[in-house]
């Protein structure tokens, strides 16, 4: 062994992310309140739907196959609508990834939040990344095992709270908490709420950003939709490099200070730099145009203070480029900015940039507006592709029928002849009671002359309960020798009627006589 | 993870697109131990359930389990949830089934696939009669040879008929009159049946007084027929061996036989009042009458 070669399987190198603060943060921490207020809340808003039907606003009904959403109702034959809605998140996410890159990543990612989460109740109990770090490596002593049992329960308690809200979108909330706590509730509930915890525990405290890294196939997809138009963190190394600090950045100052003075009389080799992006929506601090540099500091702005690597929790170095591994949570960009502040130089140095203003601002031109970015035919397509979808959905969702039927003809036989002659057609008819009290559907014909019943009953009219199908055998008769009853084949037209409201609606059938009588 | 080509910690694969290499990054370590663990998982699954496939069989494994003792359980829990409604089905006087809702349901629906599996090879997968065939009856109309109320369909189904299995099978026999009468009385009176469909007067002319003197006393004065004796009605539109004269020729000569096994020898009762309840809600079953 005299050449040592490297290992094939290399251990998790763990990532102990600073605290940081600015814009970004900011807005991150809106974002997870938002998010984890709706995923948390939502199951126990109410929605009075009628007696029989259940009241939660946002309800997945498995048993019974209903889809409640405040005052929507997705039957089963209506799955499209979520077909739709699928489309629609696909669209927008494609969008997303268009314009803002891995804002999806960043922001709004369940691993990203609920990670976010686990780090900041890391950094309550066993302090910030300094800390972390003398904690991670002292011996396992009280303290620390104190720290960690604390820490691991704190992180269980939110595990067990997110399986624990997951099946409240299953079935009625109020009631399977009281089943929960009196050790009553189904074995699934148990299971579900068992798997949620063991999996929030260790995706977000143990496995982090492995998640990302090499079980997510998002990061690979989302390579291919980005373009060189798209806004992403980036490093900003025309005005970064070389980088250095301390008596290496001195001298590197002193050189460049040489380098310029004999070039003096060839003009200015330092015109303005690293003007910002304009972003919509930014502190106006951000925008301020870099202000010539004294040219006695090195070239590069970049101190290496690693600020950046710190805060980052994928535990990379943006300076590297454009990487799998990136999330673009931005939080190198709060990391960095604070640096820059107190160094006195210009924001941005790592930002939100769009890769083809890269050789544009190296030569020390403004780049182009966020809106020349964003606003481009393929992003506007999504957005017409997507709102497309959205419109037609709810043309569809205010269109839908009040009363639905099918009706299917019985083709075997395609029709009986009775004692008397008459010509009996048999049809399997299914009418959707949507509504939340029981309903009376009355049948009819659009031509005379014929006999409508129901098997079973001597009426024309089908009873169907709460919100449920109803299925029935009809029966259409033409008397013998008359002109339905003679011929092959004839169209018919089949109502429905509700009762109660006088709504109803049609189906197209046939119906089949007997030619050749003999 | 290395990313950036620069870092000397780990080489490239030697592989090279276009300038672009790829980076010899090693394993994450956690994956090593999870293919270890799928490898474990497989060991143990082997010794627990059925694995090695043999000539004629396969390895067993140790906790016995099979899918065929896993359908077999199935079979036997459904059973067992039905058993209530089976026991129930029997003792339930089939003249009030259709008030018991649940109850007619069930039957409903058992009696359709005891239907599908006993009756359709003679009477059609729809109960409209064998196609093709004669003599099988329709099941969707409203003509009965022996009764379309649900307790003589019953009858019918548990006993069967004209067979020599079961002594209450349903028996009748028409005779051969190709025996008693001369050709041309037949003729004339196949040409008399034919028209009692359109109407005629059952009694009337040459062929009624023939009609009165040898078919009357089974299928009446009316023609109506008599379903206590399994005569047909021969006013109706319905003819069971069909209504052309060489047809009506043959059954009136030779007289028609047709046989159905007494399913109460092999099916339980429940069973029997299932398929009665299915075959009187196929259209044609008449109401039991009151007292």
């Amino acid at each position: 062994m005299t050449s040592p070669t490297p290992s094939l399987y290399a251990p998790r190198l763990p990532i102990f992310p600073r605290r940081v603060s600015g814009f970004y943060r900011r807005l991150k921490w809106g974002l997870l309140v938002v998010t984890l207020g709706i995923y948390y809340v939502t199951p126990w808003l109410r929605w009075n739907r009628g007696p029989d039907m259940p009241d939660q606003a946002v309800l997945i009904d498995l048993a019974n196959r209903r889809f409640y959403f405040f005052m929507i109702e997705i039957w089963p034959h209506e799955f499209y609508f979520v077909a739709g809605l699928l489309v629609m998140a696909g669209l927008a996410l494609f969008l997303f990834t268009a314009a803002l890159g891995r804002v999806w990543c960043g922001y709004a990612c369940p691993q990203t939040v609920w990670t976010d989460l686990f780090i900041l109740v890391e950094r309550w109990i066993e302090g910030d990344r300094n800390a972390r770090v003398r904690l991670h490596e002292a011996p396992w002593n009280t303290r620390k095992w104190r720290l960690r049992i604390t820490k691991w329960a704190v992180w269980l308690i939110i595990g067990l709270l997110t399986g624990g809200a997951w099946v409240f979108y299953f079935t009625d909330a109020p009631t399977l908490l009281v089943d929960l706590v009196t050790l009553s509730a189904p074995p699934v509930a148990w299971f579900t709420i068992a798997i949620l915890t063991a999996t929030t525990f260790v995706f977000g405290g143990f496995m982090r950003e492995q998640v990302c890294i090499y079980m997510c196939p998002w990061p690979r997809i989302q390579a291919a939709m980005m373009d060189e138009e798209t806004l992403t963190v980036a490093y900003r190394d025309w005005r970064g490099e070389p980088r250095g600090k301390g008596l290496r950045r001195r001298a590197a100052a002193e050189a460049a200070e040489a380098a310029e003075i004999s070039t003096r009389a060839a003009g200015p080799q330092t015109g303005p730099r690293s003007p910002l992006i304009p972003m919509p929506g930014l502190p106006s601090g951000l925008t301020v145009l870099a202000a010539p540099k004294p040219s006695t500091q090195a070239k590069g702005d970049c101190i290496d203070c690693n600020a950046c690597v710190n805060v980052c929790p994928m535990g990379i170095d943006i300076r590297d480029g454009q990487q799998m591994a990136c999330i673009t949570c931005a939080l190198c960009i709060d990391a960095c900015d604070e640096v820059m502040e107190k160094t006195g130089q210009p924001r941005g140095l790592i930002d939100y940039i769009a890769l083809s203003d890269a050789p544009r601002e190296a030569d020390g031109n403004p780049p182009q507006s966020v809106w020349r970015h964003v606003l481009r035919a393929r992003n506007l397509i999504y957005v017409g592709l997507w709102s497309g979808i959205g419109i037609a959905l709810i043309f569809a969702l205010f269109l839908r029928p009040e009363v639905e039927m099918t009706v299917a003809p019985i083709r075997n036989p395609t029709h009986v002849v009775l004692a008397d002659g008459t010509i009996r057609n048999a049809y399997d008819v299914r009418v959707r009671n949507k509504l939340g009290s029981e309903q009376v559907f009355d049948l009819s014909l659009d031509r005379t002359g014929l006999v409508v019943t129901v098997e079973g009953s001597d009426s024309e009219t089908i009873t169907v309960p709460a919100d449920s199908q109803g299925q029935a055998r009809v029966y259409v008769d033409a008397p013998a020798g008359s002109d339905m009853a003679t011929r092959d084949r004839s169209d018919l037209r089949l109502w429905v009627t509700d009762l109660d409201s006088g709504e109803r609606a049609a189906v197209d059938t046939n119906f089949t006589g007997q030619e050749d009588d003999q | 993870m290395t990313t950036h080509k620069d870092d000397k910690k780990v080489g490239t694969t030697g592989h090279n697109w276009d300038g672009i290499e790829e980076l010899n990054n090693p394993l994450p370590r956690w994956w090593l131990w999870t293919l270890y663990a799928t490898i474990a998982w497989g060991v143990v699954y082997v010794i627990l359930y059925p694995a090695w496939p043999l000539v004629n069989s396969a390895t067993g494994g140790v906790l016995g389990w099979s899918t065929r003792s896993e359908v077999a359980a199935e079979i036997a829990a459904v059973d067992a949830a039905q058993a209530g409604l089976r026991s129930e089905l029997e003792a339930t006087d089939l003249a009030v089934l259709a008030a018991n809702e649940p109850l007619h349901r069930f039957a409903v629906q058992a009696g359709a696939s005891l239907f599908a599996n006993n009756c359709a090879q003679c009477h059609g997968a729809g109960a409209a009669g064998a196609p093709g065939a004669k003599g099988y009856p329709n099941l969707l109309d409203d003509d009965w040879l022996w009764g379309g109320q649900i307790e003589e369909i019953a009858v019918t189904i548990r006993h069967g008929i004209r067979n020599e299995d079961d002594p209450d099978a349903r028996y009748s026999e028409m005779p051969a009159f190709g025996d008693i009468l001369e050709r041309a009385e037949i003729d004339t009176l196949v040409t008399h049946v034919q028209s009692l469909s359109d109407g005629a007067d059952p009694l009337a002319g040459e062929g009624g007084q023939l009609f009165a003197d040898n078919c009357a006393a089974c299928h009446g004065e009316d023609a109506k027929g008599n379903t206590d004796l399994g005569a047909p009605n021969l006013s109706d539109a319905i003819w069971l061996y069909g209504s052309d004269t060489e047809s009506v020729t043959t059954t009136i000569r030779n007289a028609r036989y047709g046989v159905m096994p007494a399913w109460g020898l092999m099916l339980d009762e429940a069973e029997v009042q299932a398929l009665a309840a299915y075959v009187h809600q196929l259209g044609g079953g008449e109401p039991t009458p009151v007292d």
